[in-house]
């Protein structure tokens, strides 16, 4: 059961690094001069749209935790409604952090807002994936020992991941290289799309290392 | 001998204060010296060099110059004079820069642009140390050879008026003086109408040939409101005024003597973009300096200068931008000599100017001058005279080079000396025997070249290596501190265990063998090193009998250090004997502080880092809040109530980042002393309304330090972006500045008095009220009834009536002290106590911080009681991690007033506030409090948290340990990075002022440290 669990978290988590490699180089063949420094807004928005289909996607495909009853129609329009509500609150959420941890208020606003929404898609859109928009399974999960499965533990890791890469993303910003990807909030986002690249591929690993260890407690 | 943790880490910082002060000694070094510099009298001047005919020309050339008049304008920029400022605001001076007989260049100040060292440069021609900034406040006569002592030598009467750092540099050096003092910022007419009104006479009489005037009131205005205030214009336009009175003075004179005069007109330093001065961006290092006299050659025309710039002009401009052949990069040149709008003067050297006075004057070139002559001024003399000139300033820095540096004769500027010395040999004597003007001409032009190369390579390398650093003591002051740190971090699980005690082993260091052979080893390397060593070294200067008690400390230490490394091992052997592997792990709070501090100390190695040192706190401390606000919401939010052990979890990922601290895991267990009281559940018992308050009190706190940040812009790359702090200040909003000020001191007022008893609520009240009254007096706020601002004065009245007060309360406060410990009355009136010293803390910072700064002052008060009402007391964080995170917004406090790690930023005004005259220790110490309010207010408040709050008795002991070996680390880490970085392109701009500025925050830790313990004792006593 778990050895197939983790197989199948591998190949999803392979499918959404791939996603984000070819939002990289796609785009490339259908517009002009697409770079991810020089057209970095599109790219951003190229990358959270893909990576959130993909989510989409496999979400209705694999179906983590498949519940075994029914629900209506109009249940799941209120749960998507709310996914949408959720989404964008997180975004919101995001933005106004962004503008407490010192980003200008005025300018660069739509820099701001595009990094809150990619970083929303790699932290908030797996979340509503997997746990749908339901607080205290949020609270629970990314609380200490709060895990109940190998898709949340990976969810921990990954967004845990990618919030660390976004605030690393903020280190080189001060110093005077005056590189291009030094601007707001370019290495901020690159660090997020690390971060969560990065927790994507260690995320099976490690359980996969710690299998012995971690024992779930099926509700 | 036992002693309390408290005590113990105030008794380390003082130690390291020493390590610290000796390390400072030796790393900011004395500058180029000449080893002749004590005697002044003038050895006999280098004869011409002559090869074969003997040259009559042996003694030193006569003056070129009969009257010398320097008009030195402190911070005048050098756009002030050659920009579109200059053409607005200085016509005559543009007139004579563009037209008159006149050289005009750009002078470059050398770091640390400040006044004294400054003057120095201009008269000695050495670089000053970087610790010339420090004495800057009290300057000491100058003993080096300098261009005033030979004037006075030579029997020149040397007048000086304006700033009286001339006076103190030069003592008995002038026929006549009146010194102005430069410290009433806030005054920047009656400065100058003190220097201006000697003019008339002086200029009448003329029995003098040097005179220097110091005008003040532009650096005052530049401090007060900027390089873009329009009273910067009106400034100008006096000075133009002044210029052009002496000028035509001097011309009108020289009709009846032979020699013409000169007029020198120059800046000490220039002005940065906030009207600051002190670091090395450019606008600070460019200054002004026109020679005008007579003897030089009238400017060509307009016309000729357009022919000027057209072959200045390369060709390429004209074939690479075939569209726009005008106004490319380098057209501006061109468009400027045709509109005449800005010149584009030659660079050079601050320290260039002392050798030009001295040939000027006839007087011999200092000796330790590194600066070489302006070749411009001597154009107009015949060829052998330059020639003369030329030499004898090459031999002069020659003989600074075999001085300074071993390898002399390696250094090309060496060679070229020799070679253009036997070129001027032959010259010499050519010009003796035949006459051939034309072969004279060209050999000489070629003679000239080559001194001229020789002089500029020579100036160049003796410039570079200022001076050496004085490795043995910094090596020294290292080994103190980091023997400290080591002391500290070893004693961490003792210091912190319940009991706050710890045993420090005093007598038996003293008679073990250990000690004596440390002893015995560091003083054979000490006669060794001194007796060896060449180059000056602070250590060995000192008497035998101190150095030997550094010895001691050193070797004492040592051994300190070495049997607190055996308990810890001993100590660790049984516990991993008993398998008490600590249970309890790090908490993400814990590891936050943990890494945020290791951070930090690591980010110092990165001069952009330095530089924006204040974005690292505020980045560091919006995380704190974000975890706190984390916390709390973990603890609050109900749906998992409290199952502690739901599911069995591996350790956190981050464990594996950290395997270097598992040998902590032992103290670990006791930085958490409070943890096992607190329960998930504490904030259930709160009301509906604290409720609300716990969890919107991190969100709070966010948005407070995002306003205070956007209120002063500091530090480098975005030191020029608009700010509150600019937009209040200026001018046009006095009328919100009044109301904010206003509204700062009631809301102070609201927050402090609530626990101070009534007496000192009534002085509170009173004493704010008298800030508000001083900055009205001075002209910063407005009282609604007075509608336009007539008479400023200095306040000093107003700021007095402050001082009594605070002195009122903070004697209140100590006598409630005192009595807790007598009569043991208890707590209560302890708690009073502590929190009336704080507040009179508080109302001092309120008369001293610049006026828009009360903000600050009100937010850190609220951000204060938000946390200790809804976030530490519910939460019940340890004692180490309120000290952490208390250290922390102290740190960021200290940016959040303007600060940044840059000299600039310093506010002296609020050493002088309520002072008639500069007096020395007061100043000091209101400089220190104004720039260090953030940390110590913090400080104090942790004290005051720490006795109402805390259930231990030991809190304040933990906490006087935390806080030292929290701000010890970053000075010790710092020394040791500064040491490796010695070499560094930024070392006098970025790192020296950072390693001044880590030196006073370990000062103000130690004092903060002594507070912990006096307030320790009196608790343990009742």
């Amino acid at each position: 059961m778990k050895d197939t669990d983790i197989k199948r978290l591998l190949y999803t988590h392979l499918l959404c690094i791939c996603s984000i490699i070819l939002s990289i180089f796609i785009p490339s063949f259908f517009l002009e001069n697409f770079s991810i420094l020089e057209t970095h807004l599109t790219w951003l928005c190229i990358c959270s749209v893909s990576v959130t289909a993909v989510n989409l996607v496999l979400y209705l495909v694999v179906k983590p935790n498949a519940s075994s009853k029914r629900s209506s129609l109009s249940f799941k329009v209120t749960r998507f409604v709310k996914c949408c509500v959720y989404f964008l609150m997180s975004c919101f959420t995001f933005h106004v952090i962004f503008v407490l941890y010192g980003a200008p208020l005025i300018e660069l606003v739509l820099e701001t807002f595009l990094f809150a929404v990619t970083l929303s898609t790699f932290t908030t859109v797996p979340c509503l994936c997997l746990l749908g928009p339901n607080i205290k399974a949020w609270l629970r999960v990314f609380s200490r020992n709060g895990v109940t499965s190998v898709w949340e533990n990976s969810l921990q890791i990954t967004t845990i991941s990618s919030f660390v890469g976004a605030w690393l993303g903020a280190f080189p910003i001060p110093l005077d290289w005056e590189r291009p990807w030094q601007v707001w909030p370019i290495s901020c986002t690159l660090g997020a799309t690390f971060g969560y690249v990065a927790g994507l591929f260690i995320s099976p690993l490690w359980i996969y290392w710690n299998r012995k260890q971690l024992t779930y407690k099926n509700n | 001998m036992r002693l309390g943790s408290g005590t113990f880490a105030a008794c380390c910082v003082v130690v390291e204060v020493l390590g610290v002060v000796l390390f400072l000694r030796g790393f900011f070094p004395a500058p180029v010296r000449s080893s002749s510099s004590s005697k002044h009298q003038a050895e006999p001047p280098a004869p011409e060099p002559s090869a074969g005919a003997s040259s009559n020309w042996t003694k030193l050339p006569p003056p070129l110059f009969s009257k010398v008049v320097i008009v030195l304008i402190d911070a005048l920029r050098d756009d002030f004079v050659f920009g579109s400022k200059g053409v607005k605001f200085m016509p005559y001076t543009t007139y004579l820069v563009e037209k008159g007989a006149s050289h005009s260049f750009v002078a470059e100040a050398k770091p640390p642009t400040v006044t004294m060292p400054r003057i120095k440069a201009l008269m000695t021609g050495s670089v000053p140390g970087f610790i010339d900034v420090v004495m800057n406040l009290n300057s000491p006569a100058l003993l080096e050879d300098n261009v005033i002592t030979q004037a006075k030598a030579a029997g020149k009467r040397i007048i000086s008026y304006g700033d009286e750092t001339w006076v103190k540099l030069f003592p008995k050096h002038f026929v006549e003086y009146d010194g102005t003092t430069s410290f009433f910022v806030s005054d920047y007419t009656e400065v100058d109408e003190n220097v201006t009104r000697h003019l008339d006479k002086v200029l009448k009489r003329g029995d003098w040939d040097v005179l220097i005037l110091h005008y003040l009131g532009l650096d005052h205005i530049g401090h007060v409101s900027g390089p873009s205030s329009p009273l910067i214009g009106r400034k100008l336009s006096e000075m133009d005024g002044v210029l052009m009175k002496i000028h035509t003075a001097l011309l009108s004179e020289e009709r009846e003597t032979l020699l013409p005069s000169l007029l020198v007109l120059c800046g000490d330093h220039g002005m940065s973009e906030t009207g600051g001065h002190g670091a090395s961006s450019t606008e600070e290092v460019s200054t002004p300096l026109l020679l005008v006299s007579s003897a030089f050659e009238r400017k060509p025309e307009t016309w000729l200068c357009v022919l000027w710039s057209l072959s200045a002009l390369s060709a390429d401009v004209f074939f690479v931008h075939p569209v726009n052949p005008v106004w490319p990069a380098r057209g501006s040149r061109f468009r400027s000599c045709w509109l005449g709008d800005i010149r584009y003067p030659k660079h050079v050297q601050q320290t260039d100017l002392a050798a030009t006075l001295a040939i000027g004057l006839g007087l011999p070139i200092p000796k330790n001058s590194v600066g070489h002559l302006l070749f411009p001024a001597i154009e107009g003399k015949p060829m052998r005279e330059q020639l003369r000139f030329l030499h004898l300033n090459t031999v002069q820095l020659t003989k600074l080079l075999q001085e300074n540096v071993p390898s002399f004769e390696k250094e090309p500027g060496f060679e070229q000396f020799k070679i253009s010395e036997r070129l001027h040999g032959n010259w010499i004597r050519l010009y003796l025997e035949e006459n051939n003007s034309e072969v004279l001409f060209n050999l000489g032009t070629k003679v000239r070249r080559q001194y001229l190369d020789a002089l500029k390579t020579l100036s160049l390398s003796l410039s570079r290596q200022v001076a050496q650093y004085d490795v043995y003591s910094m090596v020294v002051g290292t080994v103190v501190v980091l023997e400290v740190l080591t002391l500290l971090l070893l004693s961490i699980p003792q210091a912190l265990s319940s009991k706050a005690e710890l045993e420090v082993p005093l007598l038996s260091p003293v008679f073990s063998l250990l000690f004596y052979l440390t002893f015995l080893v560091l003083s054979a390397v000490h006669v060794i090193v001194c007796t060896s060593t060449e180059s000056s070294c602070y250590l060995c200067s000192l008497s035998w009998l101190t150095a030997g008690g550094v010895m001691v400390l050193v070797s004492a230490l040592l051994c300190a250090v070495v049997s607190a490394l055996t308990k810890v091992l001993v100590r660790g052997k049984l516990l991993s004997k008993n398998a008490a592997h600590s249970n309890s792990r790090w908490s993400e709070l814990d590891l936050l502080i943990l890494l945020g501090t290791l951070g930090h100390v690591l980010s110092l190695g990165a001069s952009s880092f330095i530089e924006e040192e204040h974005q690292t706190w505020y980045f560091l401390v919006s995380t704190l809040c974000l975890a706190l606000c984390h916390d709390i919401y973990r603890n609050y939010l109900p749906g998992d109530d409290c199952e502690p052990q739901r599911c069995l979890h591996v350790e956190g990922g981050f464990d594996g980042a950290t395997p270097a601290l598992q040998d902590k895991n032992t103290s670990s267990a006791v930085l958490e002393l409070n943890r096992g009281c607190k329960s998930p559940s504490s904030l259930g018992t709160l009301r509906g309304y604290e409720k609300w308050m716990v969890l919107a009190s991190p969100w709070v706190i966010l948005t407070c330090c995002r306003l205070l940040r956007s209120l002063n812009q500091t530090g480098v790359q975005w030191a020029h972006r608009p700010d509150l702090g600019h937009w209040l200040t200026s001018s046009d909003h006095k009328a919100a500045l009044s109301v904010l000020a206003a509204l700062s001191l009631a809301v102070i007022f609201a927050l402090i008095q609530r626990r101070c008893s009534p007496a000192s609520k009534v002085a509170m009240a009173l004493g704010l009220l008298g800030v508000y009254c001083y900055r009205a007096a001075i002209g910063n706020v407005l009282f609604p009834w007075q509608q336009d601002n007539k008479d400023i004065s200095k306040g000093i009245l107003e700021a007095r009536f402050v001082y009594v007060f605070v002195l009122g309360i903070l004697f209140t406060g100590t006598k409630d002290l005192l009595k807790s410990q007598v009569v043991a009355a208890g707590f209560t009136v302890k708690t009073v106590g502590l929190w009336e010293l704080y507040s009179g803390f508080v109302l001092l910072a309120a008369l001293l911080l610049r006026p828009h700064n009360l903000p600050v002052l009100v937010l850190s008060l609220l951000i204060q009681t938000l946390m200790a009402k809804f976030v530490w007391k519910p939460l019940r964080h340890d004692v180490a991690e309120v000290t952490v995170m208390h250290y922390w917004f102290g740190q960021a406090f200290f940016y959040f007033q303007g600060n940044s790690n840059n000299i600039a930023t310093v506010d002296i005004s609020a050493g002088f506030v309520g002072l008639d005259t500069y007096v020395e220790i007061p100043a000091i110490f209101l400089t220190a409090f104004a720039t260090y309010t953030g940390p110590v207010l913090w400080a104090s408040h942790l004290v005051s948290f720490l006795s109402s709050e805390a259930s231990s008795s030991s809190a304040l002991s933990h906490a006087g340990f935390c806080y030292a070996l929290i701000g010890s680390f970053p000075v010790s880490a710092y020394i040791i990075l500064v040491t490796s970085l010695r070499y560094h392109l930024f070392i006098w701009s970025v790192f020296s002022p950072k390693l001044l500025y880590e030196g006073m925050h370990l000062l103000i830790t130690a004092a903060v440290c002594v507070f912990f313990t006096a307030m320790d004792q009196t608790n343990t006593k009742s």
